[in-house]
């Protein structure tokens, strides 16, 4: 008579693989994945709650700390969301910008996964490849916004700032260098024994799976399925530039690496065109009520610092009603969905983030696959668990 | 069929079901009577006209005063038609919810989300329990009436009894 003994292991909340402080509960028949219950809230600081106690405008901040991976694409989607609420146009310029930083960041948040999903799995060498060209994108990053990592820099209505002159220059090296660049990271692992065992059939999803599980952006697509935020609701001007949606056939783990590698020629292919194509004009809409007034104005003008006071202590009140804005972040889809009672502060702010819909789909992934696999899964599906926990 | 169109629709399937159909910014939100959800929902999944076929988002609302007390949103996206589709349904105070997990897996989490921060029960999920919180919590915190700094704020937490571990902290 045979006998099966399973074993229960916790795997983290404390684990270098789990990216974050992610805890699965394992139940492991050897070496096999029995069942897994996936234990997440302990990054949960209770975002919503607090939006609700600020004002629109103060509410940014919380955004960035949210994926602290690509903190532009959060603000990104939150402002679109209030600007829809207030049912506002921003310039030419300003939306261009937004593009390109966000493409930006979307590149940077794909080196971080690359270089992390690969040590993970013990390719240790991609990761210093990777991070010498995010480090790039970061310092670029701070030269516009002033913040490496949570920039708030997209304002309701618009930009905070200009670029600096600096910047187009800095940027068109990049686009010069870093097709070069994927070259290498694909020398190093695409054709690479090792990682082609380590990935290939691990941890498949089908398309229709995906969707009944809500998974979005790199993942979804991987599984055949084209739906990208950018392409099926476009914003910010999304719809004048020229970009493919790179799909895959298999949905598993190498399909998910191959789709982002290509991501990130796609998206420099954006920024390139919107480095080309920048139109001149302001990089702030012209709403006096909602878009504070500049810096040098403040200390010259009375009537323009009575506004900024008054707009950085009150903010605004949209009209009642309620909105959702999405946005394809380097993740999925992140979305906002804002209810305004008509007053200065958001009645319920509610974010739909796309690592929490991705984690969701993890039991299906890993059971019945091998433990060490657990490890190239979670990689995978890039998590973050500032976003899941908010 | 835009969802304009598919409200229209639900209108003439079920015209006992549907309280309001509203427009705002180009979005359309249907609200919907709790009992009716269930029906609803399966007609917006599978028929052809609609095929909502990915759940984006549920979210709870506590309408404070109003009545009835919490409202249940869900976000739906045809990605064969490209649109969108909100689905609203009023929860008064210890009513339960249908649950639609088994038509979307995704709304597992989102159920025990909507559960663990406003307090509504769902019929017949699977495993109704906290997400984000922990087991012993109290409260819903995303209740209007939930102070803002939690309860108890200044209490420290005892992660680790002293007497169960022996052990005694350096303070």
């Amino acid at each position: 008579m045979s006998e099966t003994n399973l074993m229960t292991i916790n795997m983290g909340p404390q684990h270098p693989a789990t990216h974050g402080v992610l805890r699965l509960l394992l139940e492991l028949d050897g070496e096999v994945v029995v069942s897994v219950v996936p234990h997440i809230g302990y990054l949960h600081r209770g975002l919503e709650k607090l939006a609700e106690s600020m004002t629109y405008p103060q509410a940014l901040t919380l955004t960035d700390r949210m994926d602290y991976t690509s903190g532009f694409s959060n603000n990104l989607s939150y402002c679109l969301a209030v600007e829809k609420l207030l049912g506002i146009e921003i310039p030419k310029r300003a939306q261009y910008l937004r593009v390109m930083l966000a493409e930006l960041q979307r590149i940077a948040a794909h080196l971080l996964w690359l270089g992390t999903h690969a040590l993970d799995l013990g390719a240790m060498t991609a990761l210093f490849y990777t991070f010498r060209e995010r480090e790039e994108i970061i310092e670029a990053m701070e030269l516009v916004t002033g913040a490496r990592l949570t920039p708030s820099f997209v304002r309701i209505g618009g930009l905070a700032a200009d670029i600096p002159e600096s910047f187009l220059p800095r940027v068109r090296a990049f686009i010069a260098s870093f097709p070069g660049h994927v070259d290498e990271y694909e020398t190093l692992l695409t054709e690479n024994i090792i990682w082609k065992k380590r990935t290939r059939g691990i941890a498949p999803l089908s398309g229709a799976e995906c969707i009944g599980y809500g998974v979005t952006g790199p993942p979804l697509r991987a599984s055949g399925v084209n739906y990208d935020v950018r392409k099926a609701y476009p914003y910010s001007s999304y719809e004048e530039f020229d970009f493919s949606v790179p799909l895959g056939t298999s949905g598993d783990v190498y399909d998910r690496y191959l789709v982002r590698l290509q991501e990130m020629r796609q998206s420099l292919r954006i920024v390139a065109q919107a480095a080309d194509r920048l139109p001149d004009g302001p990089v702030a809409a012209d709403l006096p009520t909602v878009v504070p007034p500049a810096k040098d104005a403040v200390g010259k003008d009375l009537a323009a610092l009575i506004r900024h006071f008054k707009l950085m202590e009150e903010g605004f009140a949209p009209p009642a009603g309620e909105v959702y804005s999405s946005i394809e972040s380097s993740k999925g889809e992140l979305g906002f969905y804002l209810i305004s009672d008509g007053t200065n502060k958001p009645f319920r702010m509610r974010v739909r983030t796309p690592s929490f819909a991705n984690l969701g789909a993890l039991p299906r992934m890993i059971v019945g696959e091998m433990i060490a696999d657990v490890v190239a899964a979670v990689g995978s599906i890039d998590i973050v668990l500032g976003e899941i926990d908010r | 069929m835009d969802s304009r169109a598919v409200a229209e629709l639900l209108r003439e399937r079920f015209p006992a079901a549907v309280r309001s159909v509203e427009e705002f910014r180009g979005e359309t939100t249907v609200t919907i009577d709790r009992t009716a959800l269930r029906g609803v929902m399966r007609f917006l999944k599978e028929d052809p006209a609609a095929r909502y076929d990915l759940l984006v988002d549920m979210a709870g609302v506590d309408c404070g005063d109003g009545a009835p007390r919490l409202m249940v949103v869900y976000l739906l996206n045809s990605l064969s038609h490209t649109n969108r589709l909100r689905v609203k349904t009023g929860v008064a105070e210890g009513a339960e919810v249908d649950t639609v997990s088994d038509l979307w897996q995704g709304a597992e989490w989102l159920e025990r989300e909507v559960y663990d921060m406003f307090g509504v029960r769902f019929a017949g999920h699977p495993d109704l329990r906290r997400i984000l919180l922990t087991e012993e919590f109290v409260g819903h915190p995303l209740r209007k009436e939930f102070p803002l700094a939690g309860h108890e704020f200044d209490k420290p937490v005892d992660l680790c009894a002293e007497e169960e571990t022996g052990y005694t902290r350096d303070v």
